[in-house]
Order: C-alpha cells, then structure tokens, then sequence
C-alpha cells in the first residue's frame, strides 16, 4: 500500500437527504421515469414528437395514400387519382419478376421456385434446435443442396434448358450469392482459423497474412480485383463465367472474416480438451474434427449469423461490376419512363428495404436467441 | 515428456515416419511447394495474357496525362494533371469522407448508445428501433436511398429549402395552424418568436448542401492563437484543480471553468479585434447564391449514410462498454457520495473506455473502407477516380487495384497496430 497515493482529504458532513419518491406501483414508476425531470419530460415529448413525425407518415405512404392496382404511371399520378399519393405497388407488381428472377426466362422460372423452396425446407429444421436428423440435415444442405440448385439452376443436363448466368438477376442473385459465399468460405475459413493457430511457423503466417489481406481492403475493391484482375491470373483462353468470378472473390474475403470468427471459438476451448484426446491417442485432424471444431463451432454460431447478415447486406455491392442482384434490379428500374412517377422511387426502395430488413432481422433475432441458448448450456 | 524420453536409441523407419516434428517439417515443405507452384503459374500468366492483349505494364502511367475531370477535388486539378495527381486528389476526397463521417458518426452514436441505456422508456425504444431498422439494411441501400431518393427529390437552386431554427419554426407554426381555433393564436407566438432569430445560414437544394464558408481577416492568426493557447490554460487548469481536489477536498468548477478558457477567451479576443473571423451567409440572389460553400449531394449523401450507419453500430459498441462496467461499480460510487454525473465521469466512463475504444476503431476502420462504395453514386473518393476511371481508360488493371489495395491495406495495418499498442497501454493492472 505504500505505493497509493497519498488522499488526505475525508469528508466529514452528511449528503443531503434524497426527495421522497412519488409514489409506487407502475403508473408512478412510468411517470417518473417518462416525466421524473424537466429534461426527461422534454425528451418524452420530442420523442413522442418524431415517433409521430416518422410513423404516421410512413403508414400513410405504405397503406393509407397507397395505389394497390393500376395498368402505368397515369394510374398513380395525383392528378389522376385526384389525392396525394403513396406507394405505388402496380410498379412494384409489374415488375415483380424482374426483381425477383432478373432476367431468368420466364417458363423457366419454376426452377428457381423450386430452388427458393427447397432451400427454405431444409433450412428451417437445421435452425430449429430440437430438430432431430441434424446431421442428416446438415448434409442434405450444405452438400446435396448445392449440387441439385446447380443443376437445376444452371441447366444444359436432364432435359433442363440452359440459362446462362448473365440472365440470372434480382433476389435469385442475392441469394445465390449469399449462400455459396456462406457455404464454400465455411471449410475455408476453419482451415484458416486452424492454420492461424497452427504450431508451424510457415503455415501461420500464410495464414495470417492471407487472413489480415482479405479483411484489410474492401469488399468492393475485392469484386474489382476478382473481376479485372482474377482472369490476368489464369492462363490465356480461360474465360470464367462473371458471377462465378464474384462468387470466388466473396468466398475468400468472406472466408477471411469467419476464420477470426472461428478462432474466438477455437481459443475459448479449455487446453483440458485437447490433452485429454492426446491421451486417447487421437492424431491433429482426429482431435479438431472429432473433439475441438464441434465444440468450437457451437459457441461461435451467434458471431457466424452475425458475419452471414453482412454477407447478406454486402450482395448488394456486386451492383458496381454490373451483376444485378435485388437492389441493382430495383436501381435500375428507376430508370424505365412508363413508371416514372413522384413516389416510384420510394417505392422501390420501401420493397427492397422490407425484404433486406426482413431477412436481417430475422438472422439478427435468431442469432441473439442462440447466444441465450448457448449461455444457459454454459452456466 | 520430453522428446528425448520418446527417442529410442536406433530408430526405426516407422519411427520417423511417425516424428511430429519431421512431419512438419514436411508438411510445411509441402505447403511452400504448392504456394511457389501456385505463384509461379500465376506470374506466368499474367505474362502471358499482358502480352497477348497488348496490356502496358509498370507504374509510368502515373506520370501520364489523365484527361479526365473529377468533380471534386481539395487541391487544384484539371484534366491535363497526371494519374499520379488523380490518386492524390482521390485519397484526399476518400480522407475527407473518413473525417467528417468519423467526428459525426462518434457524436450520434455516443448520443444514441447512451438514449438506449435510458430509463425513459420512450427514448430507449426509440434508440433501440433507429439501431434495428438502420442495422439491417445494406449500407449501399442507404447510400442510394439518400442519394437518390431523398436528395434526388429536392427542389432546384431557386426553392432551396432553408434549414434553421427559423424555417423550423415557421414550418411547425404551419403545422399547428391546420388544427385551427386556439391553435392559430398559438401558431402566431410561434411565428412570432421565429422572427427573433437571423436568416437560416443553410440551404440544401438537387445541387447539394450549401454551407456559411469560414473568413480569416487580419488579426485571425491571433483569435486562433488565443484559442490554443485557452486549450492549453485548461488542461494545466485540469491539472491543479485535481491537485487542489486531492489535498484540500475542495472542488473547482473545472467544467465551467474551461468553458470560459476554450470559448469565452478566444470570443473575448475576437471581439477585440473587431471580429476578424467571420462566416459568408449564403443568400440566394437570381439563379444562385452569393457566399457561403456547396458541398457536392454525393458528398452529402455519402456522409448521411456512412454517419447513420456507422452510428448504429457505434451505439451498439457503447452500449456494450457501458453495460460491462458491473453495476457494483456505480453502486459504490454512489455508497461513496458521488453524485450521479460524477460517478459516471470518474467510475463508469473511464472504465467503459476501456472496453469501448477497440471496437470503436474497428468501426472507423470500416466506415473508411465502406467510403468505397461512394462509387456507385460517383463520388470521386480514391476507388472510384482510380480503380473506376483510371483503371478504364488504362486497362492496367493489376497495378492499378494493388495501389488501391494497398492503401487500403496500409490504413488497416497501422490502425490495428496502434490499436495493439493502445491495448497494451490501458490494459487492467491488475494487483
């Protein structure tokens, strides 16, 4: 204690007595909490203020001044309605395939349903933790899945027609992209975790290296670089196809971002576990997939739907080399005279906002409830 | 174990099969070999498809007429200046953006993490749902919302819209006025009171945000001088007013105190001198406005976005440094007699800093590296003039994206860097 500061001072007179609370029960706690001071009272009412100013206004474009059928524009325009006008969603239904397919044939489009649907079944029982097969499950999509949707959304085999991927556009892009991001960086980015801690010293600081590159520049200088740079890399007459350009240089990037998220895991695992399968007699790849990556992998779930909702938002970037995924297709839609009209703008972005909203949110959500989960197994 | 307990004295081939450490070595042989191999081929090609599509390569380029014109730029440019040129005039714009989205990201999220900590119910909700709603949406989506949608839709240069306290208050005294009966009477106080303050110093208008431009006339050197010299009374101010605390108990208005040395010292100062620093109000006269500065609407609309978005997730980051500081810390505060803001500044702040400060940078960190994606709406930050147009019209496609890379890539290191040093410095001593 020798080293503390010398604090001579001690106070010698009693803190004043704090004022009697209001009341008890909830209607005072509320009011004292909403109207306790004059600056919380302020602050209750500028909040009510533009909670009023934002909402109404909002639920008025969407719903109330909305045009819920029309053939053009004209069918939109105040003048012709004669009242101000919100959303205009003929726009948003006459191009509704546009936004979800792009420009994927229009009889061939059941097969993107088909993939939509598929994708969508057997997600939901892998999320829902006391679904039993998960292994089965997990199997079917992350391996079988990809193989199927390829088949069926490329064609050229069984009797499917081609469809070359310059076609494909809108959500179909996004999701496409998301997802092969999501499952090809996964392997990816666990043998990078594993490289970066790695007893070898060659081995770590590639991984390292590569790891630090990728998360240092940005996304869209990693779409450039895998667009106009990747095709100087390969030898001369290769021509790879443009989305499968992107879809390398998201995987790397993204695998970059969830080796750090993996190693977070792979460090919270207690040194007990890998010396007890030492003493079992298991080898390095026996120890990591049999005991520490399952372990490793389920504390990290929250922080990898975390990094796969900024994959999902960062789709969005491949607008810049011409790959027009849902945003790119509503962007450019903007630019069609025959639904030129003073809210089609709002209205596009006010779709596009609530299917990127929705499926952010809905990850977002999912992750915290994991993380609960997770929480209590730990206690 | 030790390695030399496991070695038998004549070794079998299985043995060194069976060596961990052969084995890596091996291993890692393996892994060069295949790295190289890769690396060559790849050298190779590039050659080889330079070659074969009549590609120049090397960095002369940089010393080449550009010919194109940026449509902002913080240093004297024209389209006769060299690529060289453009990378300067692009990292100053992609600086500029990083600054000004950085002071105000800060200032938002800090207001908005501490709104959601709140005790009113309804300033939380409504920090918690601008964090939701603002998270959830691409950034790309915000920046051409704003861009497209909000400012797209803004009138001409001639009906600018005015911003201020009094259109503020002139528009609400509209508002109030469609209610009717006694709220007319109240809508006229309104208007009333507006008219006691000046013109609006802002207008925003298609063309962008129009801003009072600073003056310096003589004697402006000295205002500045007395301000910094005012930063420097206060800190020693700080100094001594703790000394004094520490010895005496006695407590000094220290806040108040350095109020009057920051701005009273130097509004003294420019008072004396006659108010040689000054602001051009931008007023409208026929088709444009005389004085003041206007800020590009890709400007605008980038800063809007980048500031918003950043600012939800610094709220967050706030939010989970103030909640790491255990209750049982501001309870002792206040067990000790503090009052409640001194608590928070001495107990609570210092220690939530901690925890704060690295995911922070980590968030100036990607609001400079989302400043990109100002390309879509052509704002001409160092992506966009460099690896947009200059890479368009040279097609030197691998120099150009390392360059852009390595900026990139050289802003990250450093900061991670300082970031590990700062870690370092602050981290708990503990006993």
């Amino acid at each position: 204690m020798t080293a503390a500061p010398q604090r001579i001072f001690v106070r010698k007179m009693m803190e004043a007595p704090r004022p009697r609370p209001l009341g008890t029960g909830r209607v005072a706690l509320l009011a004292h909490r909403l109207f306790g001071t004059p600056l919380n009272g302020l602050l209750t009412i500028l909040g009510v203020a533009v909670l009023v100013l934002l909402v109404w206004p909002t639920f008025r474009f969407l719903f109330v001044d909305a045009v819920w059928d029309g053939a053009s524009r004209v069918d939109c325009l105040p003048e012709t309605v004669k009242r101000p006008v919100g959303a205009c969603w003929p726009f948003i239904q006459a191009r509704f395939g546009q936004f979800i397919y792009g420009f994927y044939p229009q009889p061939q489009r059941w097969r993107v349903d088909i993939v939509f649907a598929a994708g969508a079944l057997l997600l939901l029982p892998l999320l829902i933790p006391r679904f039993p097969f998960k292994i089965f499950n997990a199997f079917l999509f992350f391996i079988a899945y990809p193989a199927a949707a390829y088949v069926l959304l490329v064609g050229g085999r069984f009797g499917l027609e081609y469809v070359e991927t310059r076609a494909w556009g809108g959500l179909l892009i996004t999701m496409v992209i998301s997802y092969t991001g999501i499952i090809a960086s996964l392997p990816l980015g666990m043998l990078l975790a594993l490289g970066r801690r790695s007893n070898m010293p060659i081995v770590r600081t590639l991984s390292i290296a590569f790891i630090e590159f990728w998360r240092g520049v940005p996304l869209i200088t990693v779409l450039f670089f895998a667009t106009y740079m990747l095709p100087l890399f390969l030898p001369p007459g290769w021509n790879v196809d443009a989305l499968l350009r992107v879809l390398i240089g998201v995987t790397l990037f993204s695998a970059a971002y969830l080796a750090e998220v993996i190693r977070g895991g792979l460090q919270a695992i207690p040194r007990g576990q890998f010396e007890g399968a030492a003493a079992l007699g298991l080898g390095y790849w026996k120890t990591m997939g049999l005991i520490v990556l399952p372990q490793a992998l389920k504390h990290v779930i929250p922080g990898l739907v975390n990094s796969f909702i900024a994959l999902f938002k960062d789709t969005s970037l491949v607008l810049t080399v011409s790959i027009f995924d849902l945003l790119g297709q509503v962007r450019s839609s903007f630019a069609d005279p025959n639904w030129a009209t003073p809210s089609t703008l709002f209205t596009g972005f006010a779709f596009a906002g609530i299917i990127y909203f929705a499926v952010s949110f809905l990850m977002s959500r999912y992750a915290l409830a994991m993380e609960r989960r997770l929480n209590t197994d730990v206690r | 174990m030790s390695p030399e307990a496991r070695q038998a004295p004549r070794r079998s081939a299985r043995a060194i099969l069976y060596d961990p450490r052969l084995r890596a070595i091996a291993y890692q042989f393996i892994v060069v070999v295949l790295v190289g191999w890769a690396a060559w081929h790849v050298i190779h090609n590039v050659q080889a498809n330079l070659e074969a599509q009549r590609i120049a390569t090397g960095f002369g380029f940089l010393n080449q007429t550009a010919g194109f014109a940026v449509n902002q730029s913080l240093i004297p440019y024209q389209e006769s200046d060299t690529y060289g040129r453009v990378f300067v005039v692009g990292l100053l714009n992609t600086l500029l953006v990083a600054v000004i989205g950085i002071v105000l990201s800060t200032i938002l999220g800090f207001i908005i993490g501490v709104a959601r900590l709140s005790s009113n119910y309804v300033v939380a909700r409504l920090a918690e749902g601008y964090v939701e709603i603002v998270r959830n949406l691409p950034l790309l989506f915000q920046i051409l919302f704003w861009y497209l949608a909000v400012l797209g839709a803004l009138p001409g240069v001639r009906n600018s819209v005015a911003i201020g306290v009094q259109p503020s208050l002139a528009w609400l005294a509209d508002k109030v006025a469609l209610f009717g009966g006694g709220a007319l009477t109240l809508a006229e106080y309104i208007r009333s009171a507006s008219a006691w303050f000046g013109p609006p110093d802002f207008f925003v208008n298609n063309r962008g945000l129009i801003v009072p431009e600073p003056v310096f006339h003589e004697g402006g050197m000295i205002v500045l001088a007395v301000l910094a010299f005012g930063i420097v009374a206060a800190i020693v101010m700080r100094g001594w007013a703790r000394r004094r605390l520490d010895a005496t108990g006695r407590a000094f208005p220290v806040g108040l105190a350095s109020v009057a040395l920051v701005i009273g010292l130097p509004l003294l100062a420019l008072a004396a001198m006659g108010f040689p620093v000054g602001f051009t109000r931008p007023e409208l006269r026929g088709f444009n406005f005389v004085g003041g500065v206007r800020l590009n609407p890709e400007l605008v609309a980038l800063v809007v976005a980048l500031t918003t978005y950043t600012a939800s997730f610094i709220a967050e980051v706030v939010r989970a440094g103030i909640l790491a500081v255990s209750r049982g810390q501001s309870e002792a505060a206040a067990a000790l007699g503090l009052k409640r803001g001194v608590a928070l500044r001495l107990i609570v702040i210092p220690q939530a800093l901690r925890v704060i400060v690295p995911p922070l940078t980590n968030q100036y960190l990607n609001l400079t590296k989302n400043s990109t994606l100002g390309a879509a709406i052509g704002y001409p930050d160092l992506f966009s003039v460099f690896a947009g147009s200059a890479l368009n019209i040279t097609g030197q496609a691998i120099e150009i994206i390392a360059i852009t890379m390595a900026v990139y890539l050289f802003i990250s290191l450093v900061t991670s860097m300082l970031m590990t040093w700062y870690n370092a410095r602050i981290m708990l001593r503990e006993r």
